[in-house]
């Protein structure tokens, strides 16, 4: 008990602080901010559908229950108070009573059960609300969440990017919510920003939503999100400072030349909750990458600092295990698989893989599923060439050619970028846990790995509520997975927000602009 | 009656070649691997198992493949193009709301492309052996072997970042305010870079094209006998010899006019310009079939209608083409 009490006096006591220093900000209010998106997003309705496509301009739509910062602390956003039983079955969110949608009517308890339930049967990641089995109403301000276990992956699954508040009234019509025709126009949210206009390839407008329960926020007056897909054409744009903010920017290239322009700020910072690693993936049933010795020999040939120094030109951070570095769950300090040649010569020698007159001990295929990873995939080979490993790329003609192969288990290796989604019952878990090995389901346990104790584990980990015994298990889980390699993990994705030095606040919280800004204004 | 007969022949064809061209692309899209639950996992960052299945169970690529072909074939007969999977929408509104942009794009790009080129080539055919003429040579060709997107992002860092005179990307600023001359004047700033971009491919073809034609009515009979009458130099050029030098350059470009969504691609794509190019792409790489489909069905149907035009027009002006019968 005493540790939900700590936990929401630091929450009422960070939140208290942050008022405090916003009020001593010297923040101008007004303005429009000019921001690139990347891509289309399929629409704006973050409950029906991931990504940070549908984050970016989703999470300014709509409001959660909780916000975080950027060391991962929840702070009341649409909940003020929230609070955990003692058997962890029971999560009560007091609701802030004068919030209300953008058309004026207000956001009650039946509007987050109506949420969690609408998440639960149409969001593509079921491990969020799983254990969910029903959300009381006894009043207007009250939720209560009733679980089947203890689940603390609850608290980050109250992110905006996972779980928005989103109207009864309106999508509970009875249209399917997934092809709701207010997904993508006439959008009546709940966030700082409401919808002026989204027309798909060209941009979306967002204007100050006056109603906002967050008394002077939003500072901004209007976000003007333009699409542009080419990465060069955002780079310019942002030079020549017809754009103030881009953020998911991972093109090492485009960032190192943009760190050097002096009306620029640009950070790796914000990104740890959306948690993108890069990895070599091995098949783990099929012969040799099945044998443990084979994965690790090339775990000791392939040299992480040459991706990191050469191919990420030191943009990214070095990743050994399968939680985000940024995590405060992650362990990286399993061990590294640090360079040596002569060593993974000898465990192959020694694992009886001979080599043949040719020098050659057998041949694996590698696979790639989109251009910007061809570089690991050809440095790959070559490393592998040195200690007897004849690779042949495979190319893809495009992802669902890629996800096909894959996902059908039928590759050797593969370089694969996956992201953690905040909590590891998110998006750590489905990598490694035998019971998600699903044919045809990309990003599932496509490794086929099957460990008793790891599976052991992460059921432990997912319910368990202490928060140091937690980390405990996830270590363990770290421990094994790193010895055994189904992955080798080498880097974080290299996301960067790239900021005009006129724009105040821009978003460093863990979920960098998948989440409200709010708080961003111009100088 | 003689005169119809044929028209209902052409026409009759041209359905049949536009059902054949469905059923080549349906199947050529169902023979590639992988498919639209596939890129929507990958735009949502992955999905569980039973959702993946949902998405196949809902756009029905649980079904055999004859009954979707056929199911397809149905709907279109019945002038509907599908649902996009992707935006969930129709696809017909998705292909008209993107062609205008294509459209302006094109159009100004050709027009630019066919007066500046057919200059050009008079210019370079009069002194075929001059430097001036060797200079045009080599741009044309230059513009035509440089990759678009190359092009676009060099005059994008040339007049956007160095010399700040036109915007990055995008076919309007929303933050321009003013009636309609304000916006048309934002939409032509931001038209410039695309359409020099666009242009410059055409360019080099139309300019080789006219070079190599007036060349050849220059050293006709009926040329030298106007300039041993006595006519001005310039008027036996404009007057005498490029109006019968034109005519396989209109051809020529009547011709490009079909490939009004191919040629567009990457120059759509370089600058953000929100047209049928761009939808292409995108269709293309999420996999949505529909939306494929039907962009590949409207310009089959631009194509065929266009030579079908070309067809009777010919007939019309020119009685010995197609009377053999």
């Amino acid at each position: 008990m005493n540790r939900f009490i700590r936990n929401l006096a630091v929450a009422t006591a960070l939140a208290t602080a942050m008022v405090g220093s916003a009020l001593a900000e010297a923040h101008k209010k007004g303005g429009t901010l000019t921001m690139a998106i990347p891509q289309t997003p399929r629409h704006l309705n973050p409950a029906v559908q991931s990504g940070t496509a549908t984050g970016v301009p989703g999470t300014q739509l709509f409001a959660a229950p909780l916000r975080y910062d950027e060391d991962w602390t929840p702070q009341p956003y649409l909940a003020e108070s929230w609070e955990t039983s003692d058997d962890g079955l029971t999560v009560t969110l007091k609701l802030v009573k004068n919030a209300t949608f953008h058309d004026g009517k207000p956001i009650t308890s039946e509007d987050v059960a109506f949420s969690v339930d609408t998440i639960k049967a149409n969001h593509p990641f079921k491990t969020m609300f799983a254990p969910v089995t029903e959300v009381q109403t006894p009043d207007a301000h009250t939720a209560v969440l009733k679980l089947s276990q203890p689940h603390p992956a609850l608290m980050l699954a109250m992110s905006s990017q996972l779980m928005p508040i989103i109207p009864k009234h309106v999508y509970g019509d009875g249209q399917d919510p997934k092809a709701h025709p207010q997904n993508s126009e006439n959008v009546v949210g709940s966030g700082p920003f409401k919808l002026v206009e989204f027309k798909r390839d060209q941009h979306v407008i967002l204007e100050r939503y006056d109603g906002f329960f967050m008394e002077g926020r939003p500072y901004l007056d209007k976000i003007v999100m333009r699409i542009i897909k080419d990465g060069s054409a955002r780079a310019i744009g942002l030079e020549n400072g017809e754009l103030q903010l881009s953020s998911f920017e991972n093109n090492v290239r485009n960032v190192n030349r943009l760190k050097k322009a002096d009306n620029l700020d640009v950070t790796a910072d914000g990104y740890a909750a959306i948690g993108p690693i890069d990895w070599l993936a091995f098949n783990t049933k099929s012969s040799p990458t099945a044998d443990k010795r084979v994965r690790q020999a090339i775990a000791y040939a392939v040299d992480k600092n040459f991706i990191l120094k050469a191919i990420m030109l030191g943009a990214a951070q070095q990743a050994n295990a399968p939680i985000h570095p940024g995590s405060p769950l992650s362990d990286n300090s399993v061990n590294a698989y640090d360079l040596d040649v002569d060593k993974a010569n000898k465990i192959l020698d020694d694992a009886g893989y001979a080599k043949g007159g040719d020098g050659m001990r057998f041949k694996l295929n590698i696979d790639y599923g989109w251009p910007a990873v061809k570089p690991q995939v050809e440095y790959v080979k070559a490393a592998l060439k040195k200690v007897g490993i004849d690779v042949t790329v495979r190319a893809s003609a495009d992802f669902p050619t890629w996800a096909k192969r894959v996902s059908g288990h039928d590759f050797d290796m593969t370089w694969d970028t996956v992201f953690n989604w905040g909590d590891p019952v998110i998006g750590v878990h489905r990598t490694y846990q035998s019971s998600n090995i699903k044919k045809g389901v990309i990003w599932s346990n496509t490794q086929q790995y099957e460990n008793s104790r790891v599976d052991e584990l992460l059921e432990m980990a997912g319910k368990e509520a202490d928060p140091a015994k937690r980390k405990a298990l996830y270590a363990e889980f770290q421990q094994i997975v790193a010895e055994e390699l189904p992955v080798y993990w080498t880097n974080t994705l290299p996301y960067h927000t790239i900021s005009n030095k006129e724009v105040g606040n821009p978003p460093r919280g863990i979920w960098a602009t998948s989440s409200p800004m709010d708080r961003v204004y111009l100088k | 009656m003689k005169f119809l007969f044929p028209i209902a022949q052409r026409i009759f064809y041209a359905i049949a070649l536009l059902i054949a061209v469905l059923v080549l692309n349906f199947s050529m899209l169902h023979l590639a691997p992988g498919d639209i639950a596939d890129t929507i996992a990958q735009a949502s960052g992955g999905a569980d198992a039973e959702v993946i299945e949902q998405i196949r169970k809902d756009y029905g690529l649980d079904q055999p493949f004859y009954i979707q072909l056929l199911k397809y074939i149905g709907n279109v007969l019945a002038f509907d193009l599908g649902h996009s999977f992707f935006y969930n929408q129709p696809v017909t509104d998705l292909i008209l709301e993107k062609l205008p942009a294509t459209l302006l794009l094109v159009i100004t790009a050709q027009i630019l492309a066919l007066i500046v080129g057919v200059l050009l080539g008079v210019f370079s055919a009069r002194n075929p052996n001059g430097l001036a003429s060797y200079v045009v040579t080599f741009l044309a060709l230059f513009g035509y072997a440089a990759p678009v997107f190359w092009t676009g992002i060099l005059l994008l860092i040339a007049f956007s970042l160095k010399i700040p005179l036109f915007p990055v990307a995008g076919m309007i600023d929303v933050t321009v305010e003013g009636g309609f001359f304000a916006r048309a004047a934002d939409i032509a700033l931001h038209l410039v870079l695309p359409v020099i971009t666009l242009a410059s491919i055409f360019l080099a073809l139309y300019s080789r094209l006219c070079r190599a034609s007036m060349l050849e009515v220059l050293g006709s009979d009926y040329v030298r006998t106007a300039k041993a009458k006595g006519l001005a130099e310039r008027e036996v050029v404009f007057k005498h010899a490029l109006k019968n030098a034109l005519s396989p350059v209109v051809t020529l470009a009547g011709l490009q006019f079909s490939a009004v969504v191919s040629g567009a691609v990457l120059v759509e794509t370089v600058f953000s310009w929100p047209g049928l190019g761009t939808l292409a792409l995108q269709s293309i790489i999420a996999r949505d079939t529909p939306t494929i489909l039907g962009i590949l069905f409207f310009s089959a149907f631009v194509v065929i209608v266009g030579n079908l035009l070309t067809d009777l027009v010919l007939r019309l002006i020119d009685p010995r083409v197609g009377s053999k019968a």
